[in-house]
């Protein structure tokens, strides 16, 4: 849920990454981190395992400047992509303003990306959101990898309705920070509709 | 949408600053539940709050998820115990977190204490601002009157530096 806090004269708002297992979300916010002014970041925490498998979550906070006088900052969270940490992923999920969905390219996840994504709609849908009507794009990550199925593909199964969509490379930054842009813009164009500006 | 005003920031402000010097604790934090700030009291200067407020409503959240499947309703607070610090925290009206780091010079039996009081006082304007929020937004104010009007690619953009 966004927050603006008058007194503070700041808008926050939470945009979570979402996805399979090893789609590439930790990797998004780390490329973030590394290439943000050190002014408009905070600490990147990363709660994992031993072996740097997500076990709660990944967090940083971005400051994007002033909109009018109010400081925009948003909180960016992964969750936890592997199948078995299903309660986390709710209640990161809880407060959302925004949702990227990373799916994996590689043909042999192919199953995974239609699975994960059918766990977001249905984990939302019990916190009373509606992925159709939230702030929300697709990022069709690993294209460098070697067998990866085609865009339309994985357009046809994970974004029928057309959100903005965009390929990736997440380890080199490719359409990393096009996919953070867009969906931000989207998450302050809704806000700007539920406060009647 | 949640909102902060100023008022009741300042209020809140208060019985921080309060909690803080009557408990002789090191620093109070009030975080909302998504983890951002409200107010911030005693030495703070030294703590990264913005890492601190996200783990402290993860931890939050992930306790509260604990009670349900325990079929409590919820864990009324919590402790940590540090060598040289520690930490009480606990939920205020179900939507905010209170956060009192404390050394020897206090202890868990005033913190409690205070704690409590503090809660009682912070429940009435979190409850008073719910309800101002929900008479603004009947109204149609929404409180949007001082924000961004017009949110144009231009401004977005030049948020990501272009």
């Amino acid at each position: 849920m966004s927050f603006i806090n008058y007194s503070a004269r700041e808008i926050n708002c939470k945009i979570v990454y979402y996805g399979p297992g090893l789609c590439g979300k930790t990797t998004n916010l780390k490329y973030i981190y590394e290439k943000t002014n050190p002014d408009a970041k905070g600490k990147m925490i990363t709660l994992a395992t031993e072996t740097e498998r997500t076990l709660f979550f990944d967090f940083l906070p971005l400051s994007l400047g002033e909109i009018r006088g109010f400081k925009t900052r948003f909180h960016l969270y992964t969750v936890p992509g592997q199948v078995f940490y299903d309660a986390s992923r709710k209640l990161i999920l809880k407060g959302v303003d925004g949702v990227v969905f990373v799916a994996d390219s590689q043909v042999a996840r192919f199953e995974a990306n239609i699975e994960s994504l059918e766990n977001l709609r249905s984990n939302l849908q019990e916190q009373g959101y509606n992925l159709d009507k939230l702030p929300y794009v697709v990022q069709y990550n690993k294209r460098d990898m070697a067998e990866v199925s085609s865009v339309e593909e994985l357009r046809r199964e994970l974004n029928p309705n057309n959100v903005p969509d965009f390929e990736a490379v997440a380890s080199t930054g490719v359409g990393v920070f096009e996919t953070l842009k867009a969906v931000a813009k989207q998450v302050l164009t809704e806000l700007k509709r539920g406060t009647g500006g | 949408m949640e909102m902060l005003f100023e008022e009741e920031q300042q209020q809140i402000q208060a019985i921080s600053d309060r909690l803080q010097k009557d408990s002789n604790a090191i620093a109070v934090l009030v975080i909302n539940k998504d983890g951002q700030e409200i107010a911030r009291s005693g030495q703070t200067s030294d703590l990264d709050i913005t890492s601190l407020s996200s783990l402290f409503a993860g931890n939050v959240a992930a306790t509260g998820e604990i009670a349900k499947f325990l079929r409590e309703e919820e864990f009324g607070g919590q402790f940590h115990e540090g060598t040289k610090q520690n930490v009480h925290i606990s939920v205020v009206a179900r939507r905010a977190i209170l956060v009192v780091i404390f050394d020897g010079r206090s202890s868990l039996g005033l913190v409690r204490l205070r704690v409590r009081k503090a809660t009682e006082e912070m429940t009435k304007i979190f409850d008073a601002l719910v309800k101002k929020i929900a008479a603004q937004q009947a109204a149609g104010i929404g409180g949007g009157s001082q924000l961004p009007g017009e949110i144009t690619d231009e401004d977005i953009d030049k948020l990501f530096g272009e």
